[in-house]
């Protein structure tokens, strides 16, 4: 009988000797998407995690080979779409690369300035809804989650006067970006970071005095520096691991040079760890957005200006690798053009697939309540891992 | 280890020029059945430790290719190694060698179709078990009908 059978797969189960297999999502809240776990338990321990990704597949490296060189920027946000100028801007740096297109000082200080707010605004998704996950030991746990959301928000309307959008821009282009600042912008953006940089205090005060906070996060998901770098997991996660690299400063791009800014690095490789370094992040973003306001230079915004046709763009026979350092690490295209209007082929480097492939390594031997914190600290979106 | 040292350890041990500069180093066409030591070396000798990623082209006639990039990151060495696969698309595993290559070569199973021996688990990942074909081959047509949802 297959009832009894079942029963005996509880009991056995349940009595920790015998292994149970339990499925986690696809539409679990803490997946941040569309993610199924298969877990293979021993008691309440994991012993073993199938990950079972693709359900936003959409095939956007066919799609990048059917679309123009002018046509792709405005999907390529929809990879990752928390940090949508991530995403658009790789692309764009790729076949400025193959094309040696200059880019004119101005856009490419306005590149900065929307990258340094889109990580703010990425980071503030990622604490509100981790600290959602952590639910119960923040005490009603939609606090944060809320907060967060309200600082994100102010970053939107800034996106929004600034292009019209609030989730998916299509504000960079090859050889320059769409928009210019419109009148008071930059006073509202200094008013905005001035705002975000007291409320991180706040957050921080929150979180880092309550215990229960600290016993999800500290010694849970260690990620080891050798392990880090084979799995070749970027961003927040690496540099949480005591690898001090940063694409921003090791291998500029945009005038990146042009800024003063930190990289922050802790050594644990813990959830707390990763925790601490998108904290610091914050900050070093905001810095980053004054230092761009104060000194942004005056001319045009695009070497490319008044394109009125999408076969105008024309990118020569030659293949590039351009990455970005995004909210979640290393976000790269590789591009090989043919000399005709759209690439020959587009692969996406998403920074998302690589971290999440770090959950097998590190989630076995955990309970299953820190499968929530580990995949929150991981902060996957996957439109990004599944692209 | 500097980009330069790499270029002449690269041209002594597989006789391949390796163009490009810093972070940026392409090494064409490295012979099939060398396609692991190359990787041992660069993880070892290089200090390439960091594995970024893993895709494949299709060039029609020519074949399908397979590149990979890996990284030494302290020192500034990317590599960004090809190689041409036969017609059986039949290539050897980097899983022993980066832990990181273990779904990257899941999907370049799953869009190409290339069959990476000593992969411990070479399943579709993106793609459910079911699809027929692989869909970054150029002669997979974007058209092409899906199979009734199930």
């Amino acid at each position: 009988m297959a009832d009894t059978e079942a029963r005996k797969v509880i009991e056995l189960g349940y009595g920790g000797n015998e292994r149970l297999v339990m499925n986690m999502g696809p539409q679990h809240p803490s997946a941040h998407g569309v993610f199924r776990m298969i877990l293979t338990l021993e008691g309440e321990t994991i012993a073993a995690i199938d990950s079972v990704i693709g359900y936003l597949h959409r095939c956007h490296e066919k799609l990048g080979e059917t679309l123009t060189y002018a046509q792709y920027p405005s999907i390529a946000s929809k990879t990752d779409y928390v940090a949508a100028m991530t995403s658009e801007l790789t692309y764009v740096l790729a076949a400025e690369k193959i094309g040696k297109i200059e880019v004119p000082k101005r856009a490419q200080h306005l590149r900065v300035l929307v990258a340094e707010l889109q990580r703010i605004a990425s980071h503030c998704l990622w604490l509100g809804t981790w600290c959602l996950d952590l639910g119960g030991a923040l005490g009603g746990g939609a606090t944060v989650f809320l907060y967060c959301f309200r600082e994100r928000e102010m970053i939107l309307d800034l996106f929004e006067a600034l292009t019209g959008a609030r989730l998916l821009y299509g504000f960079h282009q090859v050889g320059g970006t769409r928009y210019d600042l419109p009148e008071g912008w930059a006073k509202r953006c200094r008013d905005t970071v001035g705002q975000i940089d007291q409320r991180i205090d706040e957050y921080e005060s929150m979180l880092e005095t309550n215990t229960a906070f600290l016993w999800r996060a500290q010694g849970v998901g260690v990620i080891s520096k050798e392990l880090a770098q084979e799995v070749g997991i970027a961003g927040p996660l690496l540099r949480g691991s005591g690898v001090d690299f940063d694409i921003r400063r090791n291998d500029p791009y945009s005038s990146y040079q042009d800024f003063d800014f930190e990289i922050p690095v802790e050594t644990a490789g813990d959830c707390y760890a990763r925790y601490r370094v998108r904290m610091q992040e914050f900050r070093e973003s905001i810095k980053i957005v004054r230092q761009v306001l104060d000194g942004l230079p005056e001319g045009p915004i695009s070497s490319r200006p008044g394109l009125k046709s999408v076969g105008q763009v024309r990118i020569p026979k030659g293949e590039a690798y351009a990455r970005v350092e995004g909210p979640r690490g290393e976000v790269g295209c590789y591009l090989i053009a043919d000399g005709g209007p759209k690439p020959y082929r587009m692969k996406w480097r998403g920074a998302s697939f690589s971290n999440l492939s770090i959950l097998p390594h590190i989630v076995p031997g955990h309970k299953v309540a820190d499968v929530v914190a580990i995949m929150g600290s991981v902060d996957p979106v996957f439109g990004e891992v599944d692209r | 280890m500097t980009p330069d040292r790499a270029v002449s350890l690269i041209q002594e041990r597989f006789g391949r020029e390796a163009a490009g500069e810093g972070r940026y180093l392409i090494v064409e066409e490295l012979p099939l059945e060398r396609w692991e030591e190359f990787f041992t070396f660069a993880r070892d000798t290089l200090g390439c430790r960091f594995f970024s990623f893993l895709t494949a082209v299709d060039w029609k006639e020519q074949g399908l290719e397979v590149v990979c990039r890996v990284e030494n990151l302290e020192a500034g060495v990317g590599i960004l190694a090809k190689t041409k696969l036969g017609p059986d698309a039949q290539c050897p595993s980097l899983t022993g060698i980066y832990r990181g290559a273990d779904w990257m070569e899941r999907e370049c199973y799953d869009m190409f179709g290339v069959r990476f021996s000593g992969h411990p688990d070479l399943r579709r990942i993106l793609l459910s078990q079911d699809w027929e074909g692989y869909p970054l081959r150029k002669d997979y047509a974007v058209d092409t009908p899906h199979a009734p949802y199930r």
